[in-house]
């Protein structure tokens, strides 16, 4: 009789995160704290004018400067979080949610159903992105619920193409055909075949996604397109203190590096996730 | 040319068509049919319902929708795209006196980008693992991540402020030489440039990489082939259409970040036009604007497309 | 110094290649291993995957593939420490006094280049000869490798050339620069049979020709018995035993190379007495006048392209049918058809008597319980993401309803009956070996408690070794749960070991179906019978004792075809009559049916005039 007991189990990897990942993560990890609790450690309220200098350089009693009106903007940028950091999580949540649940869809069904879901996605892919956030404000206005939803509309077809090219390798794969020959639906299918094997790159593009939502809605603000006052993200706040650049103010820099400390940590994080590090070893 | 790759050419450029004609519709829904009215913002405060209905039909706003759709359509194919809603003047001619400048700043930022990274992309590629692909990588990664607007203020910062070698604003409307035509518009193709070779970088690497990771590369290096003849002789030809690919894509980032770098360097191009069109609600204009724009970018990633399937020797050699 | 004196083109003393894991760990992946090769011999480096025979064929050219280096030992190849080269010396010394055939030809050509560009490379690197003297070169060895065309063949690109004209290719372009030492790394492995056949003898002709040394990496023992005068037998980077070729077959001293031995051949490895099974079964699965294929289906229902025509057979319970063809021949789209995973175009499948819809999705769920489907691939056949336990509670849970404890019990039994431990309910099936794998499929299967199982190419992409106790399971399960197999394959002798009634196709039509033994009686259909003698026997001189093929193939099948498909290989075709009209099926007294224009009486006379002829061939060389 024989028997395959002799192969040996081996054991099971573990997950080490790198220097790089690990700063992704706290810039990343002190941000979204700093969306919930940005408000309540502020020094100042954000629209108290409490210096009599405006666009003063950094110093012990305003840490990042004040703005062209006078106010802290160590509170404005607090202040701000929510809505640079807020805003962007809830666009991209709602593009990544909607793309992966069609990109699945399209995958699993195929025929028919898939080409016309694509041939309607590849046609918002066509607008290049600004422009159709543009076209989208000028007609609808600079309201929250319109920026939110313009922005995840933007974005799903992205979502949707990477989530259905990886579905679709994925559903050619005997495990799929044999659930198939079962007799399993396709929601089951979905759900319990396909997602499970696509999780981290899911996750990676969220990643990804959200740092094009935050660049692209401070994009907007500074084109002064985007949140409009009195509510200001760090985007708006670069547009409001430019007239700083020239003295160099960091009430024009540090908003901008703020974004840009989010983006970058954001990108750090995804590239140092597991699976992507053996490609990074390798040099790709 | 044989018959199988005219037809996938035929289909593309067919697809590129249609895809057209989609995107002129959603412009058109987006534009006309939704709440957001412009005879209110013109209007403003005298607003009266029979004010409204007046301006209305003077703009011709009160045909039916698909008629407008068509009308609009037929007015974009023969070059006059309508009026200025709000200064009156002919749309065609307020693009015709901006558009030049927005190709003469993308051509500068293509002509500086292509070379650069193309030969960042192909050296990193090939010394993969080194200090020095490191060191491109992590400029790379840092500068796609970074807003556009970060780094034309830096830019204006370090080289207009503090170093004083540039202008901050680049259009002067007599340019006596050469040499202040670079300064004028050295700041803003930089700025524009970043980005775009920083994408293009990336993904030429990626496609150089994938090739040489094939196993035929590796028969070549067991045949005892030297480095530079695998490179140029066997990598190559066969990353030639992704690396097509990669440029064409790149360059269509090139919409996006015209748009940053105009409103900054007070740039008279079109997509500052269009940002302006935007605020005061001006919708011929940003229909034309919003289709001339799309028009480029699907005309890049056609040209993209076409790369890869002019380049596959499956195709060619049947 | 003792290389020269002794005639040794290589000479290997303790090599050690290390491989670098996940987590950078390094372990040995060959561990000290000594061999020689003398002057104008051949030698063979057999063993299963992860043997280490491919690293060590490449450590011979100074390579090591990406995560692995060559720790340690002295690597001599013609004269040369390859060790101690530096890279530019390293580069010069590939190519040119040391070549490479590697496994799948296809992948290792350029697809942007033209093949004679790439096979006279050689010569331009290493400055051997002007480019017009190294492509008269190359076409006689094209001539003398038996390509078509020879003059022409090197114009076109590699994706217009078939795989075994690919493979003879790379011998061309190795052979060029007359090197010291070829290795050839399981250069027939991705062919078909009776492709291989052809390229194996062009090998062999040319290396003798040439007096080279050669070094042949394979698993393949029957097919290295035709080939090699030496044989080094590898396990896990350990050499277990080396010697002549005749000496190791006839009376092999270890274990291991017995285990190979026994995996190998085809006699040794039949589990069914002739006559096992007296009293004739109802029928369980009958299919009748089947046409399956791909595409749009057009006015006379025929597909747009076509795999399989007119395909009738029946599967009686408990017994099991062997499909055998090769690649093309539709007998995966078959399985696929049984199961409804690709609806028939015409035709019809009863199970028990009752009418089977086409499409899996109009079945109700008991129908699709009783016929379940059992890949190639277990890699791609399990679900990654879930563990064992949750892969196997699914059937359970779909067909029988059951839950808790109940099922957790039924696991564990399903566990047994695969003989696999119940430990490996909790692993993920990345975590196992390939035959393991192959068992949780099978466990998978055996959880709808089906009454057929579709068995498509299960041991195929396994080692001989593992793969005949996956037989020795599947014929287990048989006699225990009385289930009904359609087992699916391109190897005839592993068929031939478990099967009651065997089915050949070619090119999407039936052209023998008989019982297991009449598949080795004469008359056979002609593509049977150069099936049977393609596959090469345990023995040295087996290779010089085929015919010559008449043609290459596989062929594709032929829409509407008005004549036999197999008529451009065919020995003892008609012209005239074989491809202007189909042929008709007709029995045979020996119990089977076969598809040929010809009688039996020709069939038997023209197949023992070859055979003899062939006979004659070998007496008189």
């Amino acid at each position: 009789m024989t028997s395959a007991a002799a192969d040996p189990l081996p054991r099971r990897r573990r997950w080490r995160i790198s220097a790089s990942g690990g700063t992704g993560l706290a810039v990343v990890g002190f941000w979204l704290l700093m969306t919930l609790l940005g408000p309540s450690i502020a020094p100042h309220n954000a629209g108290n004018m409490v210096a009599s200098d405006i666009l003063a350089p950094v110093s012990w009693q305003f840490p990042l400067g004040t703005d062209y009106l006078g106010r802290d903007m160590l509170s404005r940028i607090l202040w701000g979080t929510r809505y640079t950091v807020g805003v962007a999580l809830l666009a991209t949540l709602l593009a990544c949610l909607m793309g992966v649940t069609l990109g699945l869809f399209a995958a699993v069904q195929g025929g028919l159903v898939d080409a016309a879901i694509s041939r309607v996605l590849d046609a918002f892919i066509s607008v290049p992105s600004k422009i159709f956030a543009l076209v989208m404000v000028a007609a609808l206005g600079s309201s929250l619920p319109v920026l939110i939803g313009t922005v995840a509309v933007i974005y799903v077809p992205g979502c949707y193409r990477l989530t259905r090219s990886m579905a679709v390798n994925i559903n050619a794969m005997d495990f799929v055909t044999v659930a198939r020959a079962r007799g399993e639906r396709t929601a089951f299918i979905m759900r319990e075949e396909v997602l499970p094997n696509m999780a981290l790159p899911v996750l990676t593009d969220f990643g990804l996604r959200f740092v094009f939502v935050v660049l692209l809605l401070s994009g907007l603000s500074f084109l002064g397109v985007g949140i409009q006052p009195p509510d200001a993200d760090w985007g708006s706040l670069v547009r409001e203190n430019l007239e700083g650049l020239r003295d160099g103010a960091p009430a024009v820099i540090m908003p901008a590096a703020a974004i840009a400390s989010l983006t970058i940590g954001m990108t750090l994080l995804i590239d140092n996730l597991p699976g992507r590090r053996r490609a990074a070893m390798e040099g790709h | 040319m044989n018959s199988i790759m005219a037809r996938l050419i035929g289909a593309r450029v067919a697809v590129c068509a249609v895809s057209l004609l989609i995107v002129s519709g959603l412009v058109f829904v987006a534009t006309s049919l939704l709440p957001g009215d412009v005879t209110q913002e013109i209007l403003g405060q005298s607003a009266t319902p029979e004010a409204v209905a007046g301006l209305r039909r003077a703009l011709n706003l009160d045909r039916p929708a698909p008629l407008r759709y068509l009308e609009w359509l037929g007015g974009l194919l023969t070059g006059n795209p309508g009026l200025s809603l709000v200064n009156r003047l002919p749309v065609a001619d307020l693009i015709a006196s901006r558009l030049p400048n927005s190709l003469l700043l993308a051509g500068m930022a293509a002509a500086f980008c292509v070379p650069f990274a193309l030969a960042l992309g192909i050296t990193s590629a090939i010394w993969r693992g080194s200090a020095y692909d490191r060191l491109v990588n992590t400029a790379t990664v840092t500068t796609v991540s970074v807003p556009e607007f970060l780094i034309a203020t830096v830019a204006v910062l370090i080289f207009a402020v503090h170093l004083r070698w540039l202008p901050a604003m680049s259009y002067a409307s007599k340019i006596e030489s050469v040499g202040q035509l670079l300064r004028s518009f050295a700041l803003p193709v930089l700025t524009l440039s970043c980005v775009v070779m920083a994408q293009m970088t990336r993904m030429t690497r990626a496609a150089l990489l994938t090739v040489l990771d094939s196993p035929y590369i590796e028969m070549a290096v067991l045949k005892g082939a030297r480095p530079a003849r695998i490179v140029l002789l066997h990598a190559l030809p066969n990353a030639v259409g992704p690396i097509a690919n990669a440029i064409a894509f790149s360059l269509a980032y090139l919409v996006g970040g015209a748009i940053i770098v105009e409103i900054i360097f007070s740039y008279p191009g079109i997509a500052r036009l269009m940002v302006d069109a935007v605020a005061t609600r001006d919708m011929p204009l940003v229909q034309a604007c919003a289709m001339i724009f799309s028009a480029a970018y699907l005309v890049l990633v056609l040209i993209a497309d076409l790369a890869g399937i002019l380049s596959n020797p499956r195709l060619r050699y049947r | 110094m003792d290389a020269i004196v002794r005639g040794d083109v290589v000479r290997v003393d303790g090599l050690c290649v290390a491989a670098r894991d996940d987590d950078g760990n390094e372990r040995l992946i060959v561990k000290d291993v000594d061999f020689a090769v003398e002057r104008n011999t051949v030698l063979a480096l057999i063993g299963e995957s992860g043997s280490g025979k491919t690293t060590i064929a490449m450590a011979l050219m100074g390579h090591a593939r990406p995560g692995c280096r060559i720790s340690g030992g002295r690597v001599q190849v013609a004269g040369t420490d390859v060790r101690a080269l530096a890279p530019a010396d390293l580069a010069d010394f590939r190519g040119r006094r040391v070549t490479y055939i590697p496994q799948s030809a296809a992948a290792a050509f350029n697809p942007s280049r033209r093949i004679m560009a790439q096979v006279v490379e050689g010569a331009s690197i290493h400055k051997l000869m002007s480019r017009a003297d190294a492509a008269a070169k190359a076409v006689v060895l094209f001539r003398a490798l038996a390509l078509p065309d020879p003059e022409t063949i090197g114009e076109r690109f590699p994706h217009q050339v078939s795989g075994g004209q690919l493979q003879r290719l790379m011998a061309a372009m190795a052979l060029l620069s007359d090197p010291e030492l070829v290795i050839l790394d399981e250069p027939t492995t991705a062919l078909d049979v009776t492709t291989q056949i052809e390229v194996l003898r062009a090998f062999k002709k040319v290396v003798r020709e040439r007096g080279t040394t050669a070094i042949y990496v394979s698993h393949d023992l029957a097919v290295v018995a035709q080939v090699a005068d030496r044989i080094v037998v590898l396990r896990d980077g350990e050499i277990q035993e080396q010697g002549e070729t005749e000496a190791m077959l006839r009376a092999p001293t270890h274990d291991y190379t017995r285990s190979l031995l026994k995996a190998a051949d085809p006699t040794l490895r039949s589990l069914r007495a002739a006559g096992d099974r007296e009293k004739p079964e109802s029928p369980l699965l009958q299919v009748r006048d089947l046409v399956a294929g791909y595409g749009r289906i057009d006015a006379e229902g025929r597909p747009a392209a076509p795999v399989l025509s007119d395909i009738s057979f029946s599967i009686r319970r408990g017994s099991v049918l062997g499909v055998v063809g090769e690649s093309g021949c539709g007998k995966s789209t078959l399985a696929r058809v049984v199961a409804g995973l690709l609806p028939a175009a015409q035709g019809g499948l009863k199970l028990d008597g009752e009418t089977l819809p086409p499409s899996a999705g109009d079945r109700s769920r008991d129908q699709l319980r009783r016929i379940q489907i059992v890949f190639q691939m277990a890699d791609t056949a399990l679900n990654p993401a879930r563990t064992v336990e949750r892969i196997l509670d699914r059937p359970l849970e779909f067909y029988h309803g059951m839950s808790g404890d109940k099922r957790r019990r039924r696991v564990r039994e399903l566990l047994g009956m695969v003989r696999l431990p119940a430990e490996i309910a909790d692993r993920y099936p990345g975590e196992l070996s390939g035959g393991q794998k192959q068992r949780v499929n099978l466990a998978r299967a055996l959880a709808a408690e089906p009454e057929l199982i579709l068995c498509d190419e299960v041991t195929s992409s396994l080692d001989t070794v593992v793969g005949a106790a996956i037989l020795e399971l599947l014929d287990e399960l048989r006699r225990e749960l009385g289930v009904a197999y359609m087992f699916i394959s391109h190897d005839l002798s592993t068929v031939r070991a478990i099967c009651d009634e065997v089915m050949i196709l070619y090119a999407g039509r039936k052209v023998e179906f008989g019982p297991r033994q009449t598949m080795s009686m004469r008359p056979l259909h002609p593509y049977t019978d150069l099936l049977i003698s393609s596959v090469p026997e345990l023995r040295t001189g087996w290779l010089e004792g085929v015919p010559p093929a008449s043609g290459e193939g596989p062929a594709k099948p032929l829409p509407g075809a008005s004549a036999c498909a197999f008529f451009s290989r065919c020995g003892l075709r008609l012209e005239g009559v074989c491809d202007t009209a189909a042929p008709a099926p007709q029995r045979l007294s020996k119990g089977a049916e076969i598809l040929c224009h010809r009688t039996e009486r020709e069939l038997i006379d023209g197949q023992a005039s070859r055979a003899k002829s062939a006979q004659d061939a070998v007496t008189v060389t």
